[in-house]
């Protein structure tokens, strides 16, 4: 039969040679290979302290995005909900009424927004549907948490800090500073 | 005359018709994509048709006694066969084409809210554009816009997406006596009005909404409520003194969202089984919004590939629960219900309820 690679090594099945069979020469070899890695450099990081910086593409905890002005950008449409595969969004939608202008985008808007992380699967499909520019997934976990009642989240833990009241914890949010 | 029957070839697809028959009617018997798209036309409603030009198609022989094509594409919806035609509709590159630049022409003053609007999902300009037009507009201009309009209590006009297809004006001149509203200006500035507002009063004339093909004439009653593709429509009927009461309710969970009337595969009101067109009055559509209200038949049957349709599980069957039977019938322990976290859906709002949209008070 043709090997399957180039690569491949008969088995070695020969008589032992004298040294082989004094067996201390081989356990030395190994401890070389061990350790020479002392002086190699350490791939461990110290986690709490040091952090490795995420992928551009990590999808993690969704940010609900505020315009330039602050007002929400979300508009309720349900396109996010229809495209979630794990059926994690809802969302109640409510009118805006005269004097609300500086708080939603449109004349519509999400009055009520929820997702829940328990099912979330963090695919980013919302993301992609979002005809609005609205939600965003960020480079963030969702922290862990004793009660299932944690994870589901409203439009206080989703939406970002409004820009122009809060611009530090704009910044922040976005990972400006 | 005798009922003599005319052969028309559509699509090389042969069908016969009676005389007097329009190509797009010829088309719709044979069905599918063939059919032309209709935006203004509508076969319920006598004298509609003839101005969005969405339904042209190529007429490549004029009959068998003059074969000779005509010179242009003509409106399907208003050309009658003649015996021995041959039209081409979804295989003539000229009708493909032409169509493209008509639906261009149709989005030229579309706002696209389609986030916004009420209409998305169930909306024939957003599957024609799907189906038929281009990707992007070449549009650079402002788009013509006009204030918010009330007619009557129910109904809100959205003059901004309004496409002019006079469906409404036909609507109302034909199912009601006297016709409140209709088209002032001309051109560019041409608009479905009631002159100085003038509220429209008639039982019948929620069936403007159903006829409206985009969502220029929308329900009050449900704006923004929720979207159609998360409400379940049902068939259902009820005894009504007006009307047929035969409608199709979009149900969320027991709550009854929207009343329309049943729609057929071109988007128009069905027949009812009276075998007049099953237009339904305004108590039916607006007032009566309680599940016990009406006598449910049956889910609708919606095509599959209509956004409407997900979510519906045809034919599912639950797998048994068979935690009880190992525990004794002990009932699992439920670790968190969903209603005790959640703000949204609350059981004590009720959205259907209301006759106007949700606002920010409503959820405080």
């Amino acid at each position: 039969m043709e090997a399957l690679t180039s690569r491949a090594k008969a088995v070695d099945r020969k008589p032992m040679t004298f040294l082989e069979r004094l067996y201390l020469w081989n356990i030395l070899k190994g401890m070389i290979i061990t350790f020479s890695h002392i002086f190699k450099k350490k791939p461990t990081i110290q986690y709490p302290e040091v952090k490795r910086p995420f992928s551009p593409v990590f999808r993690g905890l969704h940010v609900l995005n505020r315009d330039e002005e602050g007002r929400e950008r979300c508009t309720a449409c349900g396109l996010c909900a229809v495209a979630c595969p794990a059926e994690a969004i809802t969302m109640e939608a409510a009118e805006r009424l005269p004097g609300e202008e500086n708080l939603y985008r449109e004349e519509k808007y999400a009055a009520k927004y929820e997702i829940n992380m328990l099912r979330c699967i963090f695919c980013g499909l919302c993301e992609e549907a979002c005809p609005k520019d609205a939600i965003y997934l960020s480079e963030t976990f969702a922290p862990a948490n004793f009660n299932r009642k944690g994870f589901v989240y409203g439009k206080d833990n989703l939406l970002i800090p409004n820009p122009t009241t809060q611009p530090e914890a704009t910044a922040k949010a976005k990972g400006l500073n | 005359m005798s009922e003599q029957l005319f052969k028309v070839t559509i699509d090389n697809i042969t069908v016969e018709v009676p005389a007097g028959t329009t190509i797009l009617h010829a088309a719709r018997q044979i069905g599918g994509e063939v059919a032309p798209p209709a935006m203004c036309y509508y076969s319920k409603l006598e004298g509609s048709g003839g101005k969005c030009r969405t339904c042209l198609v190529e007429v490549s022989k004029g009959s068998e006694k003059d074969p000779r094509p005509m010179p242009k594409l003509v409106a399907s919806c208003r050309t009658t066969v003649m015996d021995g035609m041959e039209v081409k509709n979804i295989t003539s590159p000229k009708v493909l084409d032409a169509r493209a630049g008509v639906v261009e022409f149709l989005l030229i003053n579309h706002p696209l809210d389609c986030p916004v609007c009420d209409q998305a999902g169930e909306c024939h300009l957003q599957d024609l554009s799907y189906e038929h037009g281009k990707e992007e507009t070449r549009y650079e201009f402002q788009r013509r816009t006009f204030p918010k309009v009330d007619l009557g209590d129910k109904i809100q006009l959205h003059m901004t997406r309004c496409i002019m297809c006079f469906r409404c004006v036909f609507t109302a001149d034909q199912l009601t006596e006297k016709r409140e509203h209709g088209i002032l200006d001309r051109g560019d500035h041409a608009q479905i009005a009631t002159f100085i507002q003038k509220n429209l009063h008639n039982e019948f004339i929620g069936n403007v909404i159903d006829v409206c093909p985009v969502g220029a004439l929308t329900d009050k009653t449900f704006r923004f409520k929720n979207r159609v593709w998360f409400t379940k429509p049902v068939d259902a009927h009820r005894d009504c003194e007006n009307c047929c009461g035969e409608a199709q309710l979009w149900m969320r969970g027991d709550e009854v969202f929207r009343v329309t009337a049943r729609k057929d595969e071109w988007g128009e009101v069905k027949e009812a089984s009276n075998g007049k067109t099953g237009w339904i009055c305004n108590t039916c559509r607006f007032d009566k919004k309680e599940a016990k209200d009406w006598v449910i038949d049956g889910p609708s049957k919606i095509n599959r590939h209509s956004v409407i349709s997900q979510g519906h599980y045809v034919g599912l069957q639950k797998p048994t629960e068979t935690l009880p039977n190992v525990l004794h019938g002990r009932q699992p322990k439920l670790l968190m219900d969903i209603h005790s976290v959640s703000e949204v859906n609350k059981q004590n709002i009720e959205l259907s309820a209301l006759d106007r949209p949700a606002h920010s008070t409503d959820f405080k």
